[in-house]
């Protein structure tokens, strides 16, 4: 357990998170503290454990250590208020169904055992669908849907869970422009309903638009806060170490600012 | 008629029916949790179990059999799901493992269960390849009921049991306990198994499970109506086979129901709207021809535009296009303008000279910008 008392007014918080595959770490010792109301990316390298560190807050890898408090209490508790988007490719996108029916299975933890969706869930899947436009593909055969269409579709779900802290893994990979901008106009509209988002992002040219806060990994936590503070060229360094051409090549460009100097130079 | 339907033959067919129903409709669930050679393993698995429970209680009753096969049917796919989670033995060899194992204890156990004295009648070995014509009252009643309970649970658990099917994963976002669910799941699948083995035999009983969920998912895109023909297919094959092998003397009812099952998914596999190979391949060759009609469009568009300034008036001949579409690897040249000119989108003029139409200008351009690609009407 943390040493300090559990913050309720932070939306997640992380203590001493640690996993291992087969002995090897692959988050050790992570801290997370996320305040309610901010879209928080989660940048790293390939093997950083972005991933990995989202299934562990949800418990669905096993951690070796740590906890995890949403709202201040612990997660299988507060799991009603959790939402989460798994990567798209990790379905069987030609399993027999449809797009209703997808969205619908987000219903299905407040439904309970037994209980069929009726009614009442078909027209919270259809709210959900509408958000991110796709009314016209509800009965829409799944195998039918493009990379980004799919996308949407694990979004609508996850938002059918009207749940207040949203766990997404890489939403916005490989989709095309029309998926991005519908799915960065709903974060938007998650934020400014004082929802809380963590993403899994691969796109460091992005950040700074998409995103008010930011959580550099790699094994361990490198950096954690607000864009504008810890989106710095020393902590990229860091979190890439050189090594992946995707951090080096964005560390090559000017956008991104230099760590700022630790005290004003005075003249 | 073939089949006189005798009191005896309508048992065989009932009961060939109702395992043919249960194992066509968990077969779904097996095929779309890519889980199809479990099915194998753990009916091969079952054979040591109902031997041991012969040869433990000298009982051939239904349910005494049913529970060993039950049991070592279970205790196969748990050695085959552990080893697969604790080891990094990849799943295919841990299911050839446990199959092999499993069935040369249970030929081992079978053999010396028939050298018992008294033993002479046990007839355990029709759970090889399976025998229809024994099918009494008491064993129809039993696969019946035990068919029933499975089906129910079936039913109660299905919306669980579609999402772990679906997306496990997020089930267990969800809070849903997907081990329990998994274990369930597995068992009504065994349980299913190990319903047909006495008819079926060990050996083919996995492919009742199988093909008629493979050939139902050709037919449609939802789950239910793909578990409804699941077991309706396996119905069928089950009570032809059964009833082949009752009125034709030697003819196994295993081998008989699978080779059923068998002509059920191959004609779905071809034939089936859509998904069907046939199918696939007129789609593929329209949309080829379309492709082609397309990539032709675009070449002539090409050629006139060149002659703009001197003759718009220009048309060009067969070989001309022949020699453009070369470059791009367009067949069937003459094919295509045919096509096109049936649509109006090319004239044909004397001498084999053809020009755009109008429509066929304005279509050419919208796909040299990117637009309506593949969307050039064909006959």
């Amino acid at each position: 357990m943390s040493l300090t008392p559990p913050n309720p007014n932070l939306a997640i918080e992380i203590n001493d998170l640690t996993v291992a595959y087969h002995e090897k770490p692959v988050l050790w010792d992570v801290d997370l503290h996320v305040p309610a109301g901010v879209l928080m990316a989660i940048v790293g390298p390939n093997g950083a454990g972005k991933s990995t560190l989202i299934k562990a807050a949800l418990g669905l890898v096993k951690a070796a250590a740590g906890d995890v408090l949403i709202f201040g209490r612990p997660y299988p508790e507060q799991r009603r208020r959790v939402a989460y988007v798994p990567q798209r490719g990790s379905v069987d996108w030609d399993f027999p169904t449809t797009v209703i029916d997808v969205v619908t299975m987000g219903r299905y933890g407040a439904l309970g055992w037994l209980k069929r969706p009726g009614a009442r869930e078909h027209a919270e899947a259809m709210a959900a669908l509408e958000q991110l436009g796709m009314q016209d593909f509800a009965d829409r055969q799944i195998s039918q849907l493009s990379g980004g269409q799919q996308q949407r579709v694990f979004l609508a779900r996850a938002l059918s869970q009207q749940a207040d802290v949203y766990f997404m893994d890489e939403p916005l990979q490989g989709v095309d422009a029309t998926t991005e901008h519908a799915i960065m106009q709903l974060l938007r509209s998650l934020r400014s309903q004082g929802k809380t988002v963590v993403v899994v992002h691969h796109d460091l040219e992005t950040v700074e638009e998409y995103f008010d806060w930011v959580t550099m990994l790699n094994v361990r936590r490198i950096a954690s806060g607000p864009v504008s503070e810890v989106f710095t060229r020393a902590n990229l360094r860091i979190a890439y170490g050189g090594r992946s051409a995707l951090g080096a090549e964005a560390l090559e460009r000017d956008e991104i600012r230099d760590a700022k100097p630790a005290a004003p130079i005075v003249p | 008629m073939i089949f006189g339907l005798n009191h005896t033959l309508l048992t065989v067919a009932f009961g060939s029916a109702s395992l043919g129903a249960v194992a066509g409709a968990l077969g779904c669930f097996a095929v779309l949790r890519r889980q199809s050679l479990l099915g194998d393993a753990v009916s091969h698995a079952a054979l040591p179990g109902i031997a041991l429970a012969f040869i433990l209680t000298q009982s051939k009753e239904p349910l005494t059999l049913f529970l060993g096969a039950l049991i070592a049917g279970c205790l196969g796919a748990i050695v085959v799901m552990n080893v697969v989670a604790t080891t990094r033995v990849k799943s295919d060899s841990a299911l050839g493992i446990v199959l092999s194992v499993f069935f040369g204890a249970g030929l081992v156990l079978l053999t010396f269960s028939q050298r018992q004295p008294g033993a002479s009648q046990a007839g355990l070995d029709r759970f090889l390849f399976g025998q229809a014509a024994t099918l009494l009252n008491r064993d129809l009643w039993f696969m019946a009921i035990a068919g029933a309970v499975v089906l129910t649970t079936l039913v109660v658990f299905w919306k669980e049991f579609k999402l772990l099917a679906f997306d496990p994963v997020y089930a267990s976002s969800l809070g849903f306990p997907v081990r329990a669910l998994e274990v369930l799941l597995t068992a009504l699948i065994v349980a299913a198994i190990v319903l047909g083995l006495q008819t079926v035999g060990v050996v083919l009983m996995s492919a009742l499970v199988v093909a008629p969920a493979a050939a139902a998912r050709q037919w449609t895109n939802r789950l239910s109506t793909m578990v409804v023909l699941g077991a309706v297919a396996g119905a069928v094959a089950g009570v032809l086979g059964a009833l082949t092998s009752s009125t034709f003397e030697r003819v196994p009812a295993g081998p008989a129901i699978v080779l059923f099952a068998a002509v059920i998914t191959i004609f779905s596999f071809l034939f089936a709207p859509g998904r069907g190979l046939v199918w696939q391949t007129i789609n593929m060759r329209s949309r080829h021809k379309s492709l082609r009609a397309d990539a032709l469009l675009v070449n002539m568009l090409d050629m006139e535009e060149q002659h703009a300034h001197d003759n718009p008036e220009h048309a060009h001949s067969t070989r001309a296009l022949k020699a453009a579409a070369s470059v791009t690897g367009a067949f069937d040249v003459r094919g295509s303008l045919e096509n096109l000119n049936r649509r109006g989108l090319v004239t044909k003029l004397p001498d084999d000279r053809w020009k755009l139409s109008t429509t066929g200008t304005e279509h050419a351009s919208e796909l040299t910008r990117g637009e309506n690609i593949g969307g050039t009407p064909t006959s």
